[in-house]
């Protein structure tokens, strides 16, 4: 039988893991359709022609239906009910909750992780060039005082970041952070709450969280339970 | 029966404004809470309380409290609160709403954010010297690389995501409607379609456009004047 979603993704990408482990843990059906962004598989026209014309992963082709960006994927299938409800509400008040989240992450979580990522892992390897000892410093500091946020705010009172489960807010998150052990950062040693919350998230995912983090892992010369 | 929320924002807020114009067009009723930024109002214990995270917009609608423009939207929607026609329900219509709202929190609103606060609110209250040229170069080289992503690959239609008004143009057009304080104004002959869109937006959106943007113009103009 011919699959009709089509999911385009690639490892390395964090919203491309995120999506990659809450399609398995919401068993759908998919044809996996990976993407080498580090060989520039998404730079050809004929990827911007037919697959995605932003020339990003993750996306999706659903029976001829073209979409891009991660959360706007999610609610797309959310909406056609191939997400269930326990990892993506359906009552609004909870949704809003998760969706809160969704949309503070980008400019504060996503961008801070992603460019200590970018900066001392990816340019360097493009470049041969390293970034400054003062540069790495103020990407840090950026990176921390967001950290500081889910640390103090997000995690304040409950297990998880919008309540007392996993819901696909804790895979986003987690995804972006995995993401800096590349970089060489260890958010476990001055976050305490995050540490824990990381292996709550781990164990509620696996075995899925371990296959999307397979690269990570190797890259990185850190399993999870390695010490760095 | 639905209940009126309060709603706090500041009309120098982008997604403030975005939500603002998107009520008075789709006649949703709120309770008036302006929250003055220059005065740091949002930076108070009490305004702590409504929103955690001190930002503007928020949402309170009885004891439940809500941040983040998109969120908020999405809530309103749910509770038949919000305009159908600007965040439409069927399916695929509101996935490609949505993909440009996740999309622009990146491109769009981070770089014109940027560059109005570095150009234009950090030295107006003296928190920063002017950038140096060659900055304000990078920035505005930044916003049209974004402008162009509008241009070749958002505007096939009269708007961005078809051929009626809705959120996303919103959200999209009160981002660089603001670079009029810093006198960046878009370009006829580089941005045909963006330029025609602009004026599309404001058209279908108005008197509440323009009157949302009233501070910004005034502002614009004297600082215009001044110049000469
Ligand atoms: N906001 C987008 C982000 C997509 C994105 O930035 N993807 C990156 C990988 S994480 C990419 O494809 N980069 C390739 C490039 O920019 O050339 C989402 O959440 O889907
Ligand atoms: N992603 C948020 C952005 C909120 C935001 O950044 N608000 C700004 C004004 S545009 C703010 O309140 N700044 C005050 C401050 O940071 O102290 C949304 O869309 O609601």
């Amino acid at each position: 039988m011919k699959m009709s979603l089509k999911y385009y993704y690639d490892l390395l990408s964090q919203p491309s893991r995120a999506l990659h482990i809450i399609f398995r843990l919401s068993g759908l059906q998919f044809e996996e359709c990976p993407v080498a962004l580090r060989n520039g598989e998404h730079l050809t026209d004929e990827f911007k022609q037919n697959i995605n014309r932003f020339q990003r992963v993750p996306c999706i082709n659903d029976n001829g239906y073209k979409l891009a960006e991660s959360v706007a994927i999610l609610r797309y299938l959310s909406a056609k009910g191939k997400v269930p409800e326990h990892l993506y509400p359906k009552y609004f008040v909870d949704q809003a909750r998760v969706d809160e989240f969704l949309e503070w992450q980008h400019i504060t979580l996503r961008v801070t992780c992603a460019m200590y990522f970018r900066t001392i892992w990816l340019d360097p390897l493009l470049t041969g060039r390293s970034p400054s000892a003062s540069k790495i410093e103020t990407l840090r500091l950026h990176m921390e005082r967001t950290l500081d946020i889910v640390e103090e705010v997000w995690l304040a009172q409950s297990e998880f970041l919008t309540g007392p489960t996993l819901t696909v807010a804790d895979v986003f998150a987690a995804c972006e952070i995995e993401q800096t052990r590349m970089a060489d950062y260890d958010v476990r040693i001055k976050y305490p709450k995050i540490r824990a919350w990381l292996k709550r998230v781990r164990a509620a995912c696996n075995p899925h969280y371990d296959v999307a983090h397979q690269f990570v892992y190797k890259i990185s010369g850190t399993g999870p339970q390695a010490k760095l | 029966m639905s209940s009126i929320f309060k709603f706090y924002y500041d009309l120098m807020s982008q997604p403030s404004r975005a939500l603002w114009i998107s009520f008075k067009l789709g006649k949703t009723p709120f309770k008036d809470c302006p929250v003055a930024l220059r005065k740091r109002e949002q930076l108070t214990d009490e305004y702590k309380q409504i929103n955690r995270f001190q930002k503007v917009p928020a949402l309170v609608d009885g004891d439940f409290h809500l941040s983040e423009s998109i969120a908020i939207l999405r809530y309103l929607s749910d509770k038949g609160q919000f305009s159908e026609k600007l965040y439409p329900k069927n399916i695929k219509e509101r996935a490609r709403v949505d993909e440009f709202l996740e999309w622009q929190h990146l491109s769009v609103r981070m770089s014109c954010g940027y560059y109005f606060m570095q150009a234009w609110l950090l030295p107006i209250n003296r928190l920063a010297p002017k950038p140096s040229a060659e900055n304000i170069d990078k920035m505005i080289k930044n916003v049209e690389s974004n402008l162009s992503l509008i241009e070749r690959l958002w505007l096939d239609n009269d708007f961005l995501t078809g051929q009626q008004l809705t959120v996303a143009d919103l959200f999209g057009a009160t981002e660089i409607e603001q670079l009029k304080l810093c006198q960046y104004k878009v370009n006829e002959k580089k941005f045909p379609k963006v330029f025609k869109w602009l004026q599309r937006v404001r058209q279908e959106s108005n008197p509440y456009f323009d009157e949302a943007h009233s501070f910004i113009s005034v502002k614009s103009k004297q600082a215009a004047l001044a110049k000469l």
